[in-house]
This record gives C-alpha cells, sequence and structure tokens, in this order.
C-alpha cells in the first residue's frame, strides 16, 4: 500500500456496455492539485464521478485516505463537488445554500452559522447571506458552489470544467481564486478540463487522458516542454507535428527533405520554434494576423500548411509572397509514435 | 367593412362564451318562482336558499371531498410517477405515458360506464369508494402531466450535489426536488379540483341511492323542481371556480402551467 492520499487501481468504468475507463491507475498525493486534462469523451469527467461515488466502477479499486471507499455511497465519502453548471439550489438563499451540508449532519446552530459565514467569507461572498443564486453573476454563483463544498471539510475536492461557463476574464480571476482557496484550506483536488491552459496554470501535476487511458502524467512544466506523443505534444501546442524517414519528413501532403537524420518516428515543432525569414526551405504565406510580441504565419509548404511565428523584429511579409524558412531539428521535440 | 367584420366576430364569440355565464348569475337574482331569462323581477331569495337546500349541502360536502382526496390520491401517485418518467430511461416510458393520458382522451361516458360494469357491480365496491376511484383516476393525467412540466427544468445535478453534501436520494427528493416544484405540484392540485368538481358523466354513473356528487344532485333537482336556486347554485359554483384559479394565477402564476 503506497502513501497515496486517493489512489485508483486498475479501476473499470462502463455505460451502458460500452468502457469508458479501462483499468485505470492514478495515485494523486494529499494538498496536491491535479488536473485530469484532455478533450471531451476522454474519460475525465467519468473518472471524476467514479471518485465521488456518483458513478460505481465495473472493477477495480478507489481508496481515499486509507480506507476503500470503492462501495461507500457518494452522501457518506466526505468528497465535495463543485459541478459545470454549479448546481446551486434555487429556492435557497446564499447562506442557507452553504449551510444546507451543515444542517444534515445536524451540527450545534452556532456552529452552522460561524462556518457558513466563513466559507462565504473564504470565498469572497462576505453579506450575500440573503441573494438567492438567480440574483447572483455566474462568477459570484460559482464562489458560491465553491463555499458550500468547502464549509464540508471534503477530504477531496472534485471540481468539473468550474471555469468553463465564465467570460475570459473572470475565468483568470477564478483560476487566481482558486489556487488562493487550494493554499489556504490545503484541499486536495482534483480539477478536470479541456483547457489546457487552464490546467497547466493551476495544476501541480497534470493527468493527460485519451480514450479512458492515460496518455502522460507530469508537472505542467514536463508536458509543455517534454511531450512523449504526438497526442500530447499536439494538446501542449506542438502544432507542426511530422513523421521522418531517414533524413526527410513526411507529411500527408508530401516529403521534405532536412539535411540531418530524424531521431525519432516523429518530430515536431511549436510554432515559435520554426525559423522564418531565413532558411534552406520556402513556403508560400497564406494568413498572416498580429499577435502583440510576435506575428503568426500560416505557410503553405510541401509538408502542408506549416505554423510559424515570427518576431514582431522581422519585416512584415505580405500574404501570396514566398518566404523562406527551417525545421532545425535542435528546436525539435522527439516523439514516440 | 374588414373591421366590422372583425369586431363582429370578437363580439359574438364573447358573447357564446360569457352570455350564459351572464344569465345564468341573472337568473338566480329573479323573484318569481320559475327558472327564467330575463328574470321576474328582483331578490335574492334564491340564492340564501340554495344554503337551505338539505341534499346540496350533503352533495357539495361530498364533491369537495372527493376533489380534495381525490386530487392528493392522484398527487400521491402522479409526483413519483412523474420523476420516475423525467429521470430514468424507463422501459415502457412511452406506454405509461399514454395510458395516463387516457382518461383525457377517453369520453367520460365510457369510463363511467365501463367503471360500473366491470368494477362497481361484480366486485361490489360502495358507491363513495367507486366515485373515489373514479375521481381520482381522472385527475391523475393532470398530475402527471403539470408536474413533469415544472420537473423538466430542473436539473438532475442538483440533486447530486444534495446527495454529496450527505442527503440520501429521498432526502435529496424531499429537500431539493420538492420545493422547486411546489408550484406546479399547487398548480397540478387546483386543475385536479377543478376537474374533479365539475365532473359530470362518469359520477353519473356511479352516483347511487342517497349518494351523489353535487352536479348530479343538480340534475336531479332540476328534473323535479324547475326553480331560480339551480341558476343561483351555478352561479355560485362559477364564482368559486373563478376565484381558486384568480387566487392560483395570483400566487404561482398557474397559466404557465396549464
Amino acid at each position: 500500500m503506497s502513501d497515496a492520499f486517493v489512489e485508483l487501481k486498475n479501476l473499470t468504468l462502463s455505460y451502458d456496455n460500452s468502457v469508458a475507463v479501462p483499468a485505470l491507475d492514478l495515485a494523486i498525493n494529499e494538498g496536491e492539485l491535479i488536473t485530469l486534462l484532455g478533450p471531451s469523451g476522454c474519460g475525465k469527467t467519468t473518472t471524476m464521478r467514479a471518485i465521488a461515488g456518483l458513478l460505481s466502477p465495473t472493477s477495480g479499486i478507489i481508496h481515499i485516505d486509507g480506507r476503500d471507499v470503492t462501495r461507500v455511497p457518494a452522501n457518506k465519502r466526505g468528497i465535495g463537488l463543485v459541478f459545470q453548471s454549479y448546481a446551486l439550489f434555487p429556492h435557497l438563499n446564499a447562506f442557507e445554500n452553504v449551510a444546507f451540508g451543515l444542517r444534515l449532519q445536524k451540527l450545534p446552530d452556532a456552529d452552522i452559522r460561524s462556518r457558513t459565514a466563513e466559507g462565504l467569507e473564504t470565498v469572497g461572498l462576505a453579506g450575500f447571506d440573503k441573494r438567492r443564486p438567480s440574483e447572483m453573476s455566474g462568477g459570484q454563483q460559482q464562489r458560491l458552489a465553491l463555499a458550500r463544498s468547502l464549509v464540508m471539510r471534503p477530504k477531496v475536492l472534485l471540481l468539473d470544467e468550474p471555469l468553463s461557463n465564465l467570460d475570459a476574464r473572470l475565468r483568470l480571476e477564478m483560476r487566481t481564486e482558486l489556487q488562493r482557496v487550494q493554499k489556504e484550506t490545503g484541499v486536495t483536488m482534483v480539477f478536470v478540463t479541456h483547457d489546457q491552459a487552464e490546467a497547466l496554470a493551476l495544476a501541480d501535476r497534470i493527468v493527460l487522458m485519451k480514450a479512458g487511458r492515460i496518455e502522460q502524467l507530469g508537472t505542467p512544466a514536463e508536458l509543455y516542454s517534454r511531450p512523449r506523443t504526438a497526442f500530447a505534444a499536439d494538446f501542449m501546442g506542438f502544432e507542426n507535428i511530422f513523421h521522418t524517414s531517414g533524413d526527410t519528413l513526411v507529411s500527408s501532403f508530401g516529403r521534405l527533405p532536412v539535411g540531418y537524420t530524424a531521431p525519432s518516428a516523429l518530430l515536431a515543432w511549436r510554432p515559435d520554434a520554426v525559423t522564418v525569414g531565413t532558411g534552406p526551405h520556402t513556403g508560400t504565406i497564406t494568413a498572416s494576423s498580429f499577435a502583440g510580441g510576435h506575428r503568426e504565419y500560416v505557410l503553405q509548404t510541401p509538408l502542408g500548411p506549416l505554423r510559424a511565428d515570427a518576431p514582431i523584429a522581422v519585416a512584415q511579409v505580405p500574404i501570396g509572397q514566398q518566404i523562406s524558412f527551417d525545421l532545425p531539428h535542435q528546436n525539435a521535440r522527439a516523439l514516440a509514435e | 367593412m374588414r373591421h366590422l367584420a372583425n369586431w363582429s366576430i370578437l363580439g359574438l364569440t364573447l358573447l357564446f362564451l360569457i352570455g350564459p355565464f351572464v344569465i345564468i348569475i341573472l337568473a338566480g337574482t329573479s323573484a318569481g318562482n320559475n327558472l327564467a331569462f330575463p328574470p321576474e323581477g328582483m331578490s335574492m331569495k334564491w340564492y340564501l336558499k340554495v344554503f337551505t337546500i338539505e341534499s346540496f349541502r350533503t352533495s357539495f360536502a361530498l364533491s369537495m371531498a372527493l376533489a380534495v382526496f381525490g386530487t392528493l390520491a392522484a398527487l400521491v401517485m402522479g409526483i413519483p410517477a412523474a420523476y420516475a418518467l423525467n429521470r430514468y430511461d424507463l422501459p415502457g416510458a412511452e406506454t405509461v405515458r399514454t395510458i395516463v393520458a387516457a382518461p383525457i382522451i377517453v369520453p367520460g361516458i365510457i369510463i363511467g360506464l365501463a367503471l360500473l360494469r366491470y368494477m362497481v357491480v361484480p366486485l361490489d365496491v360502495t358507491v363513495t369508494m367507486a366515485l373515489f376511484m373514479a375521481h381520482t383516476a381522472l385527475v391523475l393525467p393532470y398530475a402527471v402531466r403539470v408536474v413533469s412540466s415544472s420537473m423538466q427544468n430542473l436539473r438532475v445535478d442538483m440533486e447530486e450535489a444534495a446527495v454529496l453534501l450527505g442527503c440520501s436520494r429521498m432526502q435529496a427528493f424531499t429537500k431539493v426536488v420538492l420545493p422547486n416544484i411546489r408550484s406546479g405540484v399547487l398548480a397540478a392540485f387546483i386543475l385536479g379540483f377543478v376537474t374533479s368538481f365539475n365532473q359530470v358523466p362518469v359520477s353519473l354513473f356511479l352516483s347511487g341511492p342517497g349518494v351523489r356528487t353535487l352536479p348530479i344532485d343538480m340534475l336531479a333537482y332540476m328534473e323535479i323542481t324547475f326553480d331560480p336556486s339551480i341558476a343561483a347554485l351555478s352561479a355560485l359554483l362559477a364564482f368559486m371556480s373563478l376565484a381558486i384559479v384568480f387566487i392560483a394565477e395570483r400566487l404561482l402564476g398557474f397559466s404557465k402551467y396549464v
């Protein structure tokens, strides 16, 4: 038995006879913020629901805090869940929403009062006691849902795409807010998202999932700079991924001899790893857009469209013009098939 | 010309809708002894007389009891049914919906005859019991439909949230689902109450000696006595229904459920 706080062993989850997650193993440390990242249908939400107890596993074991909870019903697991839709109770005001779980525990009234007030305070909603959820903004509802889960002092707090219904500015604000709350309370968090920027910004560790399996697990820095597979690389912004054959890059559009022997079956470049303006190859610019610190080009090349970022210092080249470029091997990320 | 035609159609429609109601109210205020319009003189004596007729009092009590308890019984069955139909992908759900809707579609006279011939007579059910069962069945479709429509906007994850906060499934239902469909349940109750109270054809078959609902009692009364008290009573009942619907509309915006 390892010392992991949450441990999923050989967890298999199915819906209507189709397996959504086959044999998943995952260990989460106490106080860690882990994100389950992946496209829709990758099994991240299913996994989260199994941890919460809302879905019974077909097989496998779930340990939380040293206890086998695989068959423990959801209302006895001591796990919090912040839903994507927040799932607030519309017939109750903010105070009663937060106090809901405490009242079920039949705590003394004074305790309920103080813990609820403290919970509202933690998420910056002090003074909102009497508001109904319908009278609150999206961000406030989000905070309320967070407070409602936090006051229960859950062993694990699960968050299901909690920021996806907020606008961009609020999303950034809530991101920082979540990190602050996590540091303050020390609660173990499992954060489900399909947004890689969100995962990179928040997580202690990222679990990248694909078709119910873990594609790669690591710190944000590891995943960002050293993705192991084409799927992981694509998710982490390596937009130019090509097969190799000796000293030639190969895509479905064509081939491009590069003059060095490729170290692996796949090579990937981020747009900013592509050199534009100089180099042995030429392409035609088909799209160009200003992105503040740099300019984003799409080049038509023998390998098909190539995404390349040029520093703003490089003179702008109009669409339709030829430009020279290079795919330097020292900037490439070697990937497994 | 077109304008005139439009107004005439509108006027005629209103006349047909509201006219009988006005005639009944006024006929009840007659000072004469025959049900007639225009009334012969003015008096409130028939409105007062209604309250002194013993059989009206007992049949009113029966109709009230049937409407209240029949509707409550229909809700006790209808709310769980609506919940199950909404939440679970049940085999045969469509069949259940159709069966539940049947009392709305099948003519009351057929239901009444069927219940009399195949339940009351062979099973020797008491008249009161038969009426209660029939009224419950007649109200059930409204209970299921109206409650269903208010449940449709209720997200499943709210119940899951309640469960994760420590509720059992039953507690999640009573603490989260019920409070949020409360106005739908009240609307169903009122609709059921009015439907049951005004029910004629089924009750006609099932009413027995000494046990009659108010509308049936009124029919029986009219066969013997043709005085304005029947108009007065009808007007009073119409006012009662109006008052209930008006209060419901004020309190819950009743019309959005029906």
